[in-house]
């Protein structure tokens, strides 16, 4: 009997040099301060399960007994299940520890660059993760990297801790616009990393895209996507930028200094990635995302499809157990927080039943396949059409949203002007709840 | 008690705005020993937060002081504070006619203005002795003499002895007082003759009601007495009298002529104390009352609508209770199509709507909706009927529309030489009507215009201070109603007609103010999912259109990983900035479009 499914997220806030956009919890940091934090992700990873078993028993307190019975010996099973499957195991002598209330379907090791971390900490990490967690031997593990920090004993040591996809910021194929971007690596060395990567082994490789950049002509980003088609990774996220406040770009933008493409040509560009990319086989299935078949990164989606999710490290969010709450975001504060064994949550905030709904409204529209009103009525035992009837049909005339019998989906079009449809399905009040 | 009248001096000020009037009156109040600086709390008299903030006096105030003049003697001042305005004309003269003198306040650095000559034209109808005084001498720009010269060439008030203050720093402030003893008269009347007491302000005090602010002409009025408003016809005992300390009420047992104070008379309604009117004894009236009384009338409307429509009530009684203490405000509930319930307010002038409008956001929390200000069109029907209107969308059809009367005034402008040329140019672009121009020395000059009221009220004094660098002043009476060429200008956004957007144009430029009404809501209107046209037409012909394009794009493209209260916050605002538009058929206009016809002639 497999538990409830989770993803894990862990948060690696480090990177060789902040580029000129980003806006993420991450900075460059000694290998000192690196080794801290990884201690205590570690230890927080621990605790997290420990507070989850604790709760899993209260939630079930007539059942305790049988239950940690159970546990234990689930925990062993799926250990044995890991030693049959390619990954490496690593037995506790604290069984009864094991959270075997979930079975983790993805982890993603996100930042910051958390390929920056010397080879063996991932596998580290992983092994801590395996220990106190279920992680079915199927499940999809992503690490972040950059091009420049990538060699081939590293990536060795990522696959046989089962690595089995990689992330890999590219942004531009052109040298240029990556200099702009305050990238540290030029296409030319991405290129090398990508093929070490392949001759690696790895299968499943996500590059990611930025278009809209200051400058940027269709021309000079149509290139990019050719280059990278070239290159036939499975996925490709493709993003379009946006100024945030507190970066160096901000800075530029509010001085005037920063010549963005016009709305029209930034448009032009995302049609122009959907219609290169669908000629070469991939499917977009998100706003910005886009798969070879079977490769949709599954650890994504479960942030848009309101799967549970676990996040370690330094601002990383969590939705679990109809609670959303984020970690502390400085890091000499989090240090402290979890060395002191103080809990490192805060934002703490419990989901209504409204909220449930907006979200699963809002975050599911950005996947293309859409939000579908069977799973809205199980969820929430009310029907769609009570509570966003006259949203839908108002949208689904202006041809910005598609309706069938289950399925309500974003139209490209609607796509094009999300913001818009998806701000209607935030509710001023929510007076069907009372029926309930 | 009775007071000696040889002992009292009642008295104003008047000056052009910014001349230093209310800092005048505070050191007058200072200086008699009232109260020391420290317990003075800047400018006692503009006890209003935005009256001391717009550094004008919005309404009368009044103080009694007491002086121990040179002489020996002490003598009572009443000094009563003006409104500063020329909305507030007819206030400022009823305050007038209760005064014997006026201190005339000129800026030692800007001379006379046009304002101050209407107020000086203004003091002599009510022949009050004026004693001119120059104020700001501590400026480095002063010229005080060549301001003497001014004031005896174009006044012909003797100067020479004028007293040079400055009201800030307090020089020089006993001359002032010296020459209000010396050269304002004491007041005449005979405490035994019939009551007759001029109404120049009343207040709405929850507590007591209406009070009275009077000069007692003739005769006496004591606690008890019942009193008669002899224009309003309303009636009542007075429960209290008093004097005025400054920033309180002195309650004393009688006030007879000469005196000025105050009355209470558990009246319910400022409308029944009207400014100006005649307060005598019901049992023993007066044989007719004092002269000069008019009924204030609006000038200027506009419609104030709740940008939240769920406040309408709360505007509703904020309007009222500014009426308490505002008898020229009046309003009437309208409802358009585009901004929902709201009102039809009536003004004695834009400052005046300004104000009010301010006090509401400020004092009553209120987000407002006004409307572009319109002004009373008198309209001739082809049946006889004559209409007057005051919202534009009530117009009849031009079919039934014999011909139309708009209002008239007659304006001075006061500008330096060098400027007289780009005021007679917006004058004339005004559809100004040229009656004359005096030189007043030989830098100076004054315009006479006749101008359309409706020409003024949007936006004609800024347009005359940046056409003048600042130096043009100007004053405006009412004159009187003229035929013109008047069309309505409706405004289709998405082909729908948003009423509140309708505005009275003359016929000769419906084009060119229909063009840029486009132009201005073509920038205020933000893309939205479909294109929007937008059109002004007179009657059915259209006559200009802008096109705002669909929107091409608002996505976040951008994963933030899981962390999902951001996005949604960014959609919240999103949401947030949806509520502050209006929703006329499918297309959102924001509020400020409403108020961007004020804005048209910016350049």
């Amino acid at each position: 009997m497999e538990g409830k499914p989770l993803a894990v997220y862990l948060h690696i806030p480090f990177c060789e040099k902040k580029c000129a956009y980003c806006d993420f919890l991450s900075a460059p940091a000694s290998l000192d301060i690196q080794k801290k934090y990884v201690k205590a992700l570690k230890q927080e990873i621990i605790a997290e399960a420990g507070r989850l078993l604790k709760n899993t028993r209260e939630q079930k307190p007539n059942n305790k007994l049988e239950e940690i019975k159970l546990s234990d010996k689930d925990c062993t099973k799926k250990e044995q299940q890991s030693v049959d499957g390619s990954t490496q195991s690593r037995i506790s002598g604290k069984k009864n520890e094991c959270l075997t209330e979930y079975s983790v379907t993805s982890i993603f090791f996100g930042g910051g660059t958390p390929s920056i971390l010397p080879a063996g900490i991932i596998a580290d990490l992983l092994a801590v993760l395996r220990e106190y967690f279920v992680v079915l031997p199927e499940a999809e593990i992503t690490v972040e990297c950059n091009p420049g920090t990538l060699d081939r004993k590293k990536l060795d040591s990522y696959l046989k801790a089962g690595v089995n996809r990689l992330s890999i910021g590219l942004q531009s194929a052109n040298d240029q616009e990556l200099a702009l971007l305050g990238r540290i690596h030029t296409f030319r060395q991405f290129q090398e990393n990508y093929q070490i990567a392949r001759e690696a082994g790895f299968r499943n490789i996500n590059i990611d895209l930025i278009s809209g950049l200051p400058g940027q002509t269709v021309q000079v980003y149509e290139n990019t996507i050719k280059e990278v088609l070239a290159l036939a990774p499975e996925h490709i996220s493709a993003y379009s930028l946006i100024v945030e406040e507190g970066t160096p770009f901000f800075e530029k933008y509010q001085a005037g200094k920063l010549l963005l493409p016009n709305e029209d040509t930034e448009r032009e560009m995302y049609s122009l990635t959907g219609k290169l990319l669908c000629l070469s086989g991939y499917a977009q299935y998100e706003i910005s995302n886009y798969a070879k078949p079977g490769f949709e990164c599954r650890h994504n989606l479960c942030y848009w499809e309101r799967q549970e999710y676990i996040g370690f490290g330094l601002g990383a969010a969590s939705l679990i157990q109809k609670e959303r709450f984020t970690r502390q975001r400085e890091l000499s504060e989090y240090l402290s927080a979890v060395e002191t064994k103080r809990d490192t949550r805060i934002d703490r905030h419990r989901l209504e039943k409204k909220e449930e709904i907006e979200e699963f409204m809002f975050l599911g529209l950005r996947i293309t396949r859409g939000v579908s009103k069977v799973r809205f009525q199980q969820e929430f035992h009310l029907k769609m059409e009570e509570v966003y009837g006259d949203i839908l049909k108002k949208y689904q005339k202006l041809g910005l949203l598609f309706i069938d019998q289950d399925i309500v989906a974003l139209t490209p079009r609607g796509i094009d002007v999300s913001n818009i449809v998806l701000c209607d399905f935030l509710l001023d009040s929510f007076p069907n709840v009372e029926r309930q | 008690m009775s007071t000696d009248q040889s002992k009292i001096r009642n008295f104003c000020i008047i000056a052009h705005i910014d001349h230093g009037k209310s800092t005048l009156a505070d050191r007058i109040i200072e200086a008699t020993g009232l109260l020391t600086s420290r317990e003075m709390q800047a400018q006692i008299l503009d006890n209003m937060e935005l009256e001391r903030e717009r550094g004008i006096t919005i309404k009368a105030q009044t103080v009694r002081t007491i002086y121990r003049a040179k002489d020996g003697e002490e003598y009572i001042f009443n000094l009563i504070d003006t409104p500063g305005h020329v909305d507030f004309n007819y206030e400022v003269s009823r305050s007038l006619a209760a005064c014997e003198g006026a201190l005339l306040v000129v800026d030692a650095a800007q001379g006379i203005e046009a304002q101050t000559l209407a107020n000086v034209y203004l003091a002599l109808d009510h022949n009050l002795d004026i004693v001119p005084v120059i104020n700001k001498i501590d400026l480095p720009s002063a010229e005080p003499e060549r301001v003497k010269t001014e004031i005896e060439d174009i006044i012909g008030l003797e100067a020479h002895d004028a007293p040079m203050i400055s009201a800030k720093t307090g020089l020089n402030i006993e001359d002032v007082l010296e020459a209000v003893v010396k050269k304002i008269p004491a007041p005449g009347g005979s405490s035994e003759k019939p009551l007759q007491a001029l109404i120049f302000d009343s207040i709405y005090d929850s507590y007591k009601g209406v009070i009275i602010f009077c000069r007692i002409m003739e005769g006496t009025v004591r606690r008890g007495t019942t009193i008669k408003m002899m224009a309003t016809g309303a009636s009542a005992d007075v429960v209290e009298l008093g004097t005025f300390a400054p920033g309180q009420f002195l309650p004393c047992e009688e006030l007879s002529a000469g005196m000025v104070g105050y009355i209470t008379a558990s009246l319910k309604n400022v409308k029944d104390t009207r400014v100006g009117d005649t307060v005598t004894d019901a049992q023993f009236p007066c044989a007719e009352p004092l002269p000069g009384y008019k009924k204030v009338n609006s000038m200027v409307y506009c419609g104030m609508y709740p940008a939240d429509g769920a406040k309408y009530p709360d505007l509703r009684d904020a309007l009222e209770k500014l009426q308490l203490n505002d008898a020229a405000l009046q309003f009437e509930a309208e409802t358009s199509v585009a901004l929902g319930f709201g009102f039809r307010c009536g003004f004695l002038g834009l400052l005046h709507l300004e104000i009010i409008q301010e006090r509401l956001e400020r004092e009553y929390g209120l987000d407002l909706v006004t409307t572009a200000p319109s002004v009373i069109y008198k309209i001739y029907k082809t049946n006889g009927e004559v209409v007057e209107i005051t919202n534009p969308t009530n117009l009849p059809d031009p079919s039934e529309v014999e011909h139309m009367e708009e209002p008239i005034v007659s304006a001075e402008i006061m500008v330096t030489t060098e400027f007289v040329g780009a005021i007679m140019t917006l004058c004339q672009e005004r559809r100004g009507v040229y009656l004359g121009m005096e030189y007043m020395e030989t830098t100076r000059a004054l315009l006479k215009y006749e101008l359309p009221l409706n020409e003024i009220i949007y936006d004609f004094f800024d347009a005359l201070k940046s056409r003048s660098k600042g130096y043009a002043s100007f004053d405006y009476e009412l004159k009187g109603y003229a035929s013109a060429e008047l069309v309505k200008l409706d405004i289709l956004v998405n082909k729908e007609e948003v009423d509140a957007l309708s505005f009275i144009v003359p016929a000769a430029s419906a084009y060119e103010r229909g063009r840029r009404m486009c132009e201005k809501l073509k920038e205020e209107i933000p893309r939205q999912l479909f294109e929007i046209p937008i059109q002004a037409a007179v009657g059915s012909k259209v006559i200009a259109r802008e096109t705002v394009k669909a929107m091409r794009k608002d996505v976040l493209a951008k994963c933030y990983g899981g962390d999902i209260t951001r996005k949604k916050k960014l959609l919240e605002k999103q949401k947030e900035g949806k509520k502050r538009m209006r929703q006329v058929g499918n297309v959102e206009i924001p509020q400020k479009a409403f108020m961007s016809v004020l804005k048209l002639d910016e350049d």
